[in-house]
């Protein structure tokens, strides 16, 4: 008889050398060796970002996610959305992290009593049930140092005794009863832009993705209204649960009651019809010649509608062909390296001086006899820019409401490279 | 840790130094090889009395359990630790309990009754999780201990243990099917709560256990549609999904006009492409055709209208696009690709494309679904383009699918810039995706016909790539192209046909060896000479190189069979022996149909005929294609294959069912409203609710932006004309919620003012409470309700916190998070100006209307705290002093029913509520006080006080408790345990013990909450100082003989016009007086007994009543002063 069992049967996490180092049951136990349907497909994946998410078994299927370097292997019995499974197992390695600072595998087995405490309250047979990171807070308590000293000698828990009030509220992403002696709240604005620039240094495409990373301390139940000087720019947003959607619509300003502590306010997306300011320009010289075993590489980096605001914690790296041996190469600034067996470049430029641009300049050693490669590597660029959102995104003021105190408010602005590409 | 080595070390080397850290795989450590002495340490420490060594025992254990390691000889120990008070050392036998209940069931039922117990306790968080563990346990002897569990917790005040109950539904379904309908029962209750908590979980266990009943929905699809967007983010992708089904069953398809449209261009302008290529139109005229007719037809039947439900649903999700949850923004994404009208579909496009920037898996599954969706509604994706350019570090599998979404985005216009991009992916190094690229270029090739040449030139170029993958790949692409237009293509060919000394690729080969073979006539002069290649390495080529080495000899011979005679005959030949049959089969049949022998069949007359028959060239389709008949975004579109338990989307049904059925009964305001006037306590309840309504429709996502159109107006008109509830009042929200907020707003601006204003208004209220006339019916609860009664009292009554609506299934549930900071006075205000709006409507239905306020009121006596359960029938040995007179009590029952009846249950109906604190003074927090009536059982001198608090602040309060009691001498106070915390909007009760000393004086203390101490004051009714007693006839005679003189005081009194009634007169006097009714012969006569609390001093009462309401009142007690204090207030409830 064919009963339906749906959602999240089992959990298996998996570390890179494919020993199964957790394993979570919510209903009747499933043999771990169902796990090898997954190592089968591990191993036909040349990297290990290429496992597919889904793998149909014959009686399972299994959904995974691949993050921290450790697959985390949900087995799903019948029909549920893929992206309900894979979306929760994020929503697992985030709340991993944010309890033991990383999601590593021996972070995991350290706490491997906290991290199946946290399960188990994150899944009612299979089925989410508590997944706000309030919330879980209160039911139990991230270990510290000291939490895990006093609890040894006091014999105290981990475990909160009372109910996650959180839950109830109408407000379910909000502790209650929250209190600070100093009230502060700051924002990062951070934007990451990514983009293709092609062989002769025109823009492909480019994409601004924002977001607004909170950090909330304030006491009690304030109510924040943050307003934009240019609001218009933010082409598509998502928010967290707490932000008013119709005031949004309404004013285009996001009124919300805060969680507590640190959470993501809002992400958005400045889209590529708007032009976009590229802040950065790579003059390129990769030649391989043909019957030749040696190849010229000249790579100069200079900055470019930055707004006069300094480029920095610049970082290129680049895979260069399978054909290459070795390289001998020169940089101006920073230090390079060159893995002969991956073939991947790397090189930490550090900060660009607009006086004196930076540079890597020398010669590729080939395998003799081999031919040509027909492709010339694919530049990555990582960059920051210190106060300073490339969109031009600006806040205009934060106010509160329904608390008497003054809290002390900071706004701060970033950009980053994200995907950033430079085809030579 | 320090613990567990400590310990380990005194064990004596027990284990390992190195390994006291439980985190470090204990189970292949040293500690618990598989070993089973070690585990004797585990069994010692979890049977010692230290929690911390029980703690650590469990800690390793649940370690164990994490390794998959084998823990399940340890069941008979961590058994017994399941009612150990330490709630970590608790949660953990629970993880262990589930894990390996099923394999140890007798063992396991010695767990139970602790969760029984627990599914008894005051506390909502050890209710739930009682059930949650119960319901985990997989063993089937206990299904119906479960059953009756979730019906219980079904009906539980505990919107947080409902839920529980909801979750559990399923884990009974998995473990007994046979209990499916006493669960859709329990299903269709929870349907009908109004608590977003609940609605998430119950739909899901709908889902599962009976998606099939999709009638179920119908009275509350308006009410899942509004309170969607507040709905926890796993509820909502349930919802949505179920959602869309059932919109799929009830609604007309919105797009069965524009079929017609389309023919005209009607797809076009809404998406703004002129240039919708002309060949997936051929592909689908066809059908476009049909639909047009169908359409024509139903078009000539019924013009269309979106039914005003459909486009509540579509409002509703809207917002829901702008998620942080990619499984939400996917639900809504199929949702409107499945229901709604195509030119509101666009809106989707960019929350997808927002996805694409997550983890490479959700990016995976969005890809997916977007490349069916490009197929169908390729314009939606079209201003997209460039975010799925596919970049060098994307994986293989994301660079696959973005090539697919691109190439299904090529049209005329765009296919230059993407076949520029395809050129760079060519040069990759990740050789499967340029494989994958050479198949994209060939399908925009046969798709965009201007471009044909372009791609193959481009392709033909990649001939000579050194890859061979890449030209094997090649090849098989130019095969198919060539197939189109083969006369103009013969230098290519030519030049493929020199591939042949080269390539290796079998596949490759054998496109190669079948393109000459087909258009042998191109290339006259060299087919044969490739023949005579092959032939001379046919043994060591693949099969199916070989098969077609067999099909060019044979299409040689037929055409140049001068040339070729003797290679063929010496490729036959060589097949024949060929180790695989498949090839020998196909040698002597071939060899039948083209070398004439005198025998041969008609066939081989054809042999021409059917070899060189003209071929249709391939369509190369999308792997994509046709998968939007499984619901996107499930597991079975993205695995293209049907999973178990996917439930069919249905087709739109060519007629719409009745939409009515979805109407829900007005339970009106209007009717709520007319009650107001005769019971001020409804004020509050129904302005609750109302807020309630409009909070549930007042989302943080409302979205009150009215999509204009002519179906919008359309739904809308209907919406007030049919007057439903939910549809109109979701409109009504838009516009109420705003003003209401500013109201709040003001309201603590000016709360000094309003305090005095309130305070008035207050005494008002209760002037008009205290007035309020106990309707006769009251007294007297019919059989029948009796029965109903015991049925709910027959269930444990757990609770601290009280439930006044909660316990009328039928009456709206009133959840906890409905309470609100609505001042009384406000509510009062609104109620006015309601009323005056209504005034000139006459109350629909007053019968029911006062059905449903005495079931209210009996819903009262439900709270008792410390005994849970006095039903009827258990009263009498739950009150000693009752017992004591058994006899009498039988005596009094052969009387009437209702003489003794009201004596026990009525007081308590009665229980007047004083204030302790106000709201405004008590900064949000109200108490309010009554005396409960019930034996206080720590103390039976003490007067049991119930207290109950309601935290209408916008925070919690915490640790409530009394403290700094300043009492007359002797009198004492019980204080109750502290209240750790009560959240907002909460209301819970408490009682304490006060020992009066028989006096009237007040017992002054504070109330301390965490911030703030409130002085207060309980002054009690001298009635309330006594409790009765039971007596017989004689008894009371007895003692009213010896309490004569001073002890007896006498008053002669009128009774009231509407008091003249024995039944009249017991009610007053045993609401006025803790007493109960004594037997008497006499009806003129009415008798009460009770006694002091504190020194038991008997208080006797009687009543006699003459002609035209005279009547004599006498008491006889002990203590004077209560005796007098008594009579006056008797004498006050009988005469007003």
């Amino acid at each position: 008889m064919q009963l339906p069992a749906k959602m999240i049967h089992s959990l298996f996490l998996v570390n890179s050398s494919g020993d199964i180092f957790l394993e979570k049951h919510w209903k009747s136990v499933v043999s771990r060796s169902v796990c090898d349907y997954f190592f089968e497909a591990q191993e036909r994946a040349s990297e290990p970002e290429n496992v597919p998410p889904v793998i149909p078994t014959p009686h399972h299927y299994l959904i995974s996610v691949l993050r921290h370097r450790i697959y985390f292997v949900a087995v799903i019995q019948s029909e549920v959305p893929p992206l309900f499974v894979i979306e929760f197992l994020h929503r697992v390695v985030d709340t991993f992290q944010d309890y033991f600072g990383v999601c590593t595998e021996a972070a995991i087995k350290d706490n491997v009593v906290v991290v199946y405490e946290l399960l188990e309250e994150m899944l009612d047979n299979g089925f989410p049930l508590a997944t706000e990171s309030n919330i879980l807070k209160e039911l139990i308590k991230p270990p510290t140092i000291l939490r895990t000293v006093v609890n040894t000698i006091t014999g105290s828990t981990n475990v909160g005794e009372q109910l996650p009030t959180g839950q109830l509220s109408v407000v379910p992403w909000r502790r209650t009863g929250v209190k600070y002696t100093n009230n502060e709240a700051y924002f990062d604005v951070v934007e990451e832009i990514d983009a293709i620039i092609d062989k002769s240094g025109s823009t492909i495409t480019a994409e601004i993705q924002g977001v607004i990373d909170a950090c909330v301390k304030l006491t009690g139940m304030p109510d924040l209204t943050l307003s934009f000087m240019n609001p218009r720019l933010l082409d598509d947003v998502s928010f967290h649960p707490c932000v008013r959607f119709k005031r949004w619509e309404a004013e285009r300003i996001l009124s919300f009651i805060p969680p507590d502590g640190n959470f993501r306010l809002l992400s958005y997306h400045v889209s590529c019809q708007n032009l976009v300011a590229i802040p950065v320009y790579v003059k390129h010289n990769i030649t391989f010649r043909e019957g030749s075993s040696q190849g010229r590489f000249e790579l100069t980096l200079g900055p470019k509608q930055t707004m006069g605001k300094g480029l920095e914690a610049v970082l290129i790296s680049s895979q260069l062909p399978r054909g290459v041996l070795n390289t001998n190469l020169n940089p101006s600034q920073g230090t390079y390296n060159f893995d002969p067996v991956t073939k991947l470049l790397s090189w930490d430029v550090g900060k660009i001086n607009p006086q004196k641009l930076p540079s890597l300049k020398g010669s590729m050693s080939l395998q003799a006899g081999a031919s040509k490669p027909d492709e010339n590597p694919t530049i990555n660029i990582q960059f920051k820019i210190q106060q300073s959102a490339l969109s031009g995104l600006k806040v205009n003021r934060l106010d509160m409401y329904g608390e008497k105190y003054k809290p002390f408010k900071g706004i701060k602005y970033m950009t980053k490279a994200g995907k950033f590409q430079v085809r030579t | 840790m320090s613990a567990s080595s400590a310990f380990n070390d005194e064990k004596g080397g027990s284990s390992n130094v190195g390994e006291p850290e439980y985190g470090h795989d204990p189970a292949s450590g040293g500690i618990f090889s598989s070993d089973y002495k070690r585990h004797d340490d585990l069994k010692e420490m979890l049977d010692s009395n230290k929690d911390s060594l029980k703690l650590e025992a469990m800690k390793r254990i649940v370690a164990m359990i994490a390794r998959g390691k084998n823990a399940s000889d340890l069941f008979p120990a961590v058994v017994k630790n399941v009612a150990c008070k330490n709630i970590e050392v608790k949660k953990l036998v629970y993880v262990y309990l589930v894990r390996y209940a099923e394999e140890q069931q007798d063992l396991a039922l010695l767990s139970i009754s602790t969760f029984q117990r627990g599914l008894k306790d005051p506390n909502q968080l050890i209710r739930a999780s009682a059930l949650r563990v119960l319901s985990s346990i997989r063993v089937t002897i206990i299904v119906p201990i479960m059953m009756l569990a979730i019906k219980e917790a079904a009906s539980d005040m505990s919107p947080y243990v409902r839920k529980t109950a909801a979750h559990a539904i399923p884990k009974l379904y998995s473990l007994d099917p046979e209990q499916k309908d006493c669960l859709i029962e329990v299903i269709e209750k929870l349907l009908a709560d109004k608590t977003t908590l609940v609605a998430g979980s119950v739909v899901m266990a709908f889902e599962e256990v009976c998606p099939e009943r999709i009638d179920l929905i119908h009275k509350n699809y308006r009410k899942l549609c509004n309170l969607l967007i507040d709905v926890e983010e796993w509820g909502q992708v349930v919802i949505i999904n179920m959602l869309t089904r059932y919109a799929r069953t009830q609604f007309l398809n919105p797009n069965m006009n524009e079929s017609l449209l389309e023919e005209g261009g009607g797809e076009k302008a809404f998406y703004g492409s002129d240039n919708d290529d002309d060949t997936d139109d051929e592909e689908d005229k066809e059908e476009k055709e049909k639909k047009k007719t169908e359409a024509t037809a139903i078009v000539k039947r019924k013009p269309y209208v979106m039914d005003p439900d459909h486009r509540l649903l579509l409002r509703n999700t809207k917002p829901l696009l702008q998620s942080r949850n990619a499984a939400v923004v996917m639900a809504v994404a199929q949702l409107y690709f499945h229901l709604a009208p195509k030119a509101e579909v666009g809106v989707i496009a960019k929350a997808l494309v927002r996805l694409m920037r997550s983890h490479s898996e959700v990016q995976y599954v969005v890809l997916q679904n977007v490349a069916t969706m490009s197929i169908k509604r390729r314009g939606m994706f079209e201003p997209y383009l460039k975010s799925f350019y596919i970049r060098s570090t994307d994986p293989t599998q994301i660079k696959v699918l973005k090539l697919e979404v691109l190439t299904n985005l090529a049209n005329e216009t765009n296919i230059s810039t993407i076949l520029r991009e395809f050129q760079t992916y060519i040069k990759s190094n990740d050789k499967d995706f340029v494989a994958a690229t050479i198949q994209a270029i060939g399908r925009c090739a046969t798709n965009i016909g201007e471009v044909r040449d372009t791609c193959l030139n481009g392709l033909v170029q990649l001939l000579s790539n050194r890859d061979e993958l890449v030209v094997a790949e090649s090849v098989v692409v130019i095969k198919k192209l060539l197939q189109m237009q083969p006369e103009q293509h013969s230098d290519i060919i030519k030049h493929m046909a020199k591939l042949t000394d080269n390539i290796q690729v079998p596949m490759a080969r054998a496109s190669i060896l079948w393109l000459i073979g087909e258009y042998c006539e191109h290339v006259p002069k060299i087919a044969p000479d490739v023949l005579r290649k092959m032939a001379k390495t046919f043994t060591n080529e693949e099969d199916i190189v070989k098969l077609q080495i067999i099909n060019l000899a044979a299409k040689l011979y037929l055409t140049n069979s001068k040339q070729t005679k003797l290679l063929t005959q010496y490729v036959l030949n060589l097949a024949k022996y060929d180790q695989n049959y498949d090839i020998r089969d196909r040698a002597r049949f071939i060899r039948q149909l083209i070398v004439p022998t005198d025998k041969s069949g008609a066939l081989s007359k054809y042999a021409k005929k059917l070899f060189l028959a003209l071929k249709p060239a391939p369509v190369l389709e999308s792997p994509f294609k046709d998968r939007d008949h499984f619901q996107l975004g499930s597991l079975s579109h993205l695995l293209n294959a049907k999973a178990g338990g996917y439930q069919v989307l249905p087709d739109w049904p060519e007629a719409a069912p009745d939409p009515s059925v979805r109407n829900v009964e007005v339970i009106t305001l209007l009717e709520r409203v007319t009650t107001l006037t005769s019971v001020p306590e409804w004020t509050k309840c129904s302005s609750r609710e109302k807020r309630k309504e409009k909070k549930a429709d007042k989302p943080f996502y409302s979205d009150s932006e009215g999509e204009s159109g002519p179906t919008e107006s359309a739904d809308s008109a209907s919406d007030t004309a049919s007057g439903s509830e939910s549809g109109s009042g979701s409109e009504e929200s838009g516009s109420g919620s705003e003003s209401e907020e500013s109201n709040e707003e003001s309201e603590s601006a000016s709360e000094e003012d309003e305090e005095e204003e309130g305070k008035k208004k207050k005494k008002n209220v209760e002037k008009i409470k205290a007035r309020k006339p106990v309707p006769e019916s009251e007294s007297e609860p019919s059989s029948g309700e009796d029965v109903k009664k015991s049925e709910k009292k027959s269930k444990p009554r757990i609770g601290s916190s009280e439930s006044e609506s909660e316990e009328d299934d039928d009456s709206e549930s009133e959840s906890s998070e409905s309470e609100e900071e609505e001042s009384e006075e406000e509510s009062e205000e609104e109620t006015k100006k309601k009323k005056k709006t209504t005034a000139s409507k006459p109350p629909s239905k007053p019968p029911k209307k006062e059905n449903k306020k005495e079931k209210k009121e009996m819903s009262l006596l439900d709270f008792d705290d410390f005994d849970p359960a006095p039903s009827p029938s258990q009263v009498t040995p739950l009150n000693n002093f009752l017992s004591s007179s058994l006899v009498t009590d039988l005596e009094g029952l052969s009387l009437t029913d209702n003489v003794l009846s009201p004596t026990t249950i009525i007081p308590s109906g009665n229980l007047k509520t004083y204030e302790l604190l106000h709201r405004i003074t008590g900064e949000g927090l109200s108490v309010e006080y009554c005396f409960s009536r019930q034996p206080f059982s720590p103390d039976p001198h003490m007067v049991a006080v119930k207290i109950q608090f309601t935290n209408s602040a916008t925070s919690e309060a915490k640790s409530l408790h009394v403290e700094d009691a300043k009492l007359q001498s002797g009198m004492r106070i019980k204080e109750f345990p502290e209240i750790e915390v009560l959240p907002a909007g909460e209301t819970i009760s408490v009682v304490m013990g006060i020992d009066f000393c028989d006096s009237t004086q007040a017992a002054n203390f504070q109330l301390c909450t965490h911030t703030r101490k409130f002085f207060v004051s309980i002054q009690p009714p001298v009635g309330e100082l006594m409790m009765p007693i039971f007596m017989t006839e004689n008894e009371f005679k007895k003692e009213q003989g010896q309490l004569m003189g001073m002890n007896e005081i006498t008053e002669k009194l009128t009774l009231e016009e509407k008091c003249q009634g024995e039944h009249a007169v017991v009610q007053r006097v045993t609401t006025a007086a803790n007493l109960s009714r004594v037997p008497c012969g006499s009806d003129k006569e009415c008798r009460f007994a009770g006694k002091t609390v504190t020194s038991g001093s008997l208080v006797l009462v009687s009543v006699v009543t003459k002609e035209d309401g005279a009547a004599q009142l006498t008491v006889n007690c002990e203590k004077m002063v209560i005796g007098t204090m008594l009579v006056k207030d008797i004498h006050q409830a009988l005469t007003q």
